[in-house]
């Protein structure tokens, strides 16, 4: 059975869209009570390698791409979940499950205001100790 | 009740070109924890990147980090290649040619500038001296193809902007042959050096599950018996023409992290020379004029391993979102097992063995605790590594 | 001339800061003492501690978090010390000056007495540089 099916199997109706917008990228969108189930099915079952997160201030909320890498094929399978609470965007931490997402988790907190849940070190990453808080330098104007 | 001294290790050093504060947390001999803090260097790139058009990101993403100079405008743009149906069906044959030289004749420079250091951290500043002479040659080449010794330019999204002329070459190639003898020099230096061997064998071991976890990259994880390397799962340039090996050791100390570098310079010169002889006449550029809307992702194997560049794009000439993620970032985290619970005198060697680039990451690290503290810096804490090596110099010579 | 002054021009001893540079210029300035420039046969000498500097050489486009150690920094360098800022970023902020993490440039901070531009400004520019600063220290009384 190749990876793309086994994703699909494992993740079952926990992807609400599955886009593959080229020859090795596949975009899948879940909701965000799924995302440590999906890292740990992704990470764990699969196999896969936790490249890093990015987020976005979008109008529809704020979005974190979760990007593996299945580097057997090359292929990367992107999460993507949908914060619709602007003003209290939250979310569960992978932290205890991926050590490696610990600073990308801080930085997104730090960059956005994402809570992470569970994450056991959210403190501050790039940003100097005087600058302001509550102040997120990559959120877009309101 | 034991008696934590805090070992602060920069962030003004004058070895460390980057200002980064590591915190060790030592009791006695042994390092018990360790806290990295990380920030000076944070420029908000990724913010800079959404007013800058497409054309302009790439001299800016050029100058995130002087070392890795190619790798991360070579990302950038493939992410942008990616939105556009990929390296392969947009750039040019040649382009793509010259691309792998560049990027590999980078990681000749990298991995030799890496030597010099590690060697210096552990006392052998004749390594020092030799690997930065003999990278002077490579500089040379790049000073005569680009027109800098670093910071390129010659990436943009479509090809590449400046052709490798023919009466370049021979330049090149002897370089190269020049260069190869220097390795060989390098690697009886170094794996053949008993004191070498004891000093790095054994130290600062990040075990297979470790390097799995903290999900590091390059020759860090490659290192440690993790089979990862972009120019083979995700071929671009022009890696999938060419006949080259991954380097992989399984040892995951940083006698096996050294060994996978030097290993790697001798494939590098011979994708160089595969490459210099392969190379086809033709256009170095697509001329691209418009970015259509989408994502892309572009990532490509820097010396220090896998660099991730992410980009949304609306249609417009600017990008709506940038993310970059550097190879150090995953690598220097991982130093929380790597370092903890080896001794002072291996701190210095060990927190170098990943090649960090802090200018990649932007880090900091600094810890103070008040009390009963103990205050070294950075410089005591390379002559405690120094010192180690006069020891065991000493202690095999009266085993002889 | 005065005597020490006179001395301390001869050799120069360099303290290298970085407040938020990428680095490149920091490994030029290391080049400086490797085979092929060898500073150190013009008794220039990269000083271990800020205590013994003669010369700050401050490469970065002064990154936020680093602007009040910079300060304490160029407190701490025995005078006279001369600055010298190396390459763009220090000289002028270069790409980064729209950002939200860097403050401001490096000579509204500090008196800056060389500046060498480049990005990164090669060795030979740099020995350039610092002898330029060593001069500029044999004409003060």
């Amino acid at each position: 059975m190749n990876i793309r099916d086994g994703v699909r199997e494992k993740l079952g109706d926990k992807i609400t869209q599955w886009r593959e917008i080229s020859r090795r990228r596949i975009y899948l969108e879940v909701d965000k009570k799924d995302i440590l189930e999906a890292a740990r099915i992704l990470f764990l079952e699969l196999g896969m390698r936790f490249a890093t997160a990015s987020g976005i201030d979008t109008p529809e909320g704020i979005e974190i791409l979760y990007h593996f890498s299945f580097d057997e094929n090359g292929e990367i399978y992107t999460l993507r979940v949908l914060l619709d609470d602007k003003k209290r965007p939250e979310a569960d931490s992978i932290t205890p499950l991926i050590k490696g997402a610990e600073w990308i988790e801080r930085e997104m907190w730090e960059m956005l205001g994402i809570q992470f849940r569970g994450h056991p070190n959210l403190k501050r990453l790039l940003l100097a100790d005087d600058w302001p808080q509550g102040e997120h330098p990559l959120r877009g104007k309101e | 009740m034991s008696h934590k001294v805090i070992v602060p290790i920069g962030p003004y050093h004058p070895l460390q070109d980057e200002p980064e504060f590591f915190q060790l947390y030592v009791e006695g001999e042994k390092v018990v924890d360790i806290d990295i803090i990380i920030g000076y260097n944070h420029r908000g790139i990724e913010k800079l990147s959404e007013d800058k058009h497409f054309d302009q990101v790439a001299f800016l993403v050029e100058r995130i980090c002087g070392i890795c100079s190619s790798s991360h405008p070579y990302a950038y743009v493939l992410a942008v290649e990616d939105i556009l149906g990929g390296e392969d069906k947009v750039v040019p044959l040649r382009a793509r040619y010259i691309r792998t030289i560049i990027d590999e004749l980078q990681r000749i420079h990298s991995h030799l500038l890496w030597l010099g250091l590690a060697g210096h951290f552990i006392g052998y500043n004749t390594v020092w001296m030799w690997a930065w002479k003999y990278r002077e040659p490579v500089l040379d080449c790049f000073e005569l193809v680009t027109g800098n010794r670093n910071n390129y330019a010659m990436f943009k999204v479509g090809g590449v902007r400046r052709d490798l002329k023919d009466e370049d070459i021979p330049f090149v190639k002897k370089a190269l042959d020049e260069l190869f003898p220097a390795v060989d020099m390098f690697r009886g230096a170094i794996m053949d050096d008993p004191v070498i061997r004891s000093r790095l064998k054994g130290i600062g071991i990040l075990t297979r599950e470790e390097a799995r976890n903290w999900c590091v990259v390059g020759p860090t994880a490659r290192a440690s018996g993790i089979n990862i390397d972009v120019r083979r799962d995700e071929p671009y340039g022009v890696f999938e023409r060419l006949s080259w090996n991954v380097i992989l050791e399984n040892d995951g100390d940083i006698f096996a992290k050294t060994v996978a570098r030097i290993m790697e310079l001798y494939e590098s010169i011979s994708i160089i020379r595969q490459c210099l002889d392969e190379m086809p006449e033709g256009e170095i550029d697509a001329d691209i004029k418009d970015v259509p809307a989408g994502e892309g992702i572009g990532r490509v194997e820097a010396p220090r391993g896998e660099c991730f560049h992410y980009i949304k794009s609306d249609g417009t000439n600017r990008p709506v979102r940038h993310k970059i993620r550097a190879p150090s970032f995953m690598n220097v985290a991982s130093n929380k097992v790597g370092a903890v619970g080896g001794t002072i005198s291996d701190a210095a060697i060990t927190l170098a063995a990943v090649d960090p680039c802090y200018c990649c990451t932007e880090r900091l690290a600094v810890i103070q605790r008040p009390g009963n503290k103990k205050i070294m810096n950075g410089w005591d804490l390379i002559r405690l590594s120094q010192e180690k090596t006069s020891r065991m110099k000493e202690g095999s010579r009266h085993n002889d | 001339m005065n005597l020490k002054l006179k001395a301390l021009a001869k050799s120069l001893w360099v303290f290298h800061v970085s407040v938020g540079s990428c680095n490149n210029c920091d490994i030029e300035i290391l080049d400086c003492l490797t085979p092929r420039f060898d500073v150190e046969r013009f008794g220039i000498l990269l000083a271990g501690s800020v205590r013994h500097a003669d010369v700050l050489l401050i490469t970065g486009a002064m990154n936020r978090k680093a602007v009040v150690r910079m300060k304490k920094i160029y407190q701490q360098a025995p005078k006279p010390c001369l600055v010298v800022a190396c390459g763009t970023c220090a000289c002028s902020q270069h790409m980064f000056r729209d950002s939200y993490n860097v403050r401001e440039p490096l000579d509204k901070i500090l008196p800056v007495d060389v500046y060498i531009p480049g990005c990164p400004p090669k060795p030979e520019a740099i020995i350039s540089g610092i002898t330029k600063a060593a001069a500029k220290l044999k004409g003060r009384r």
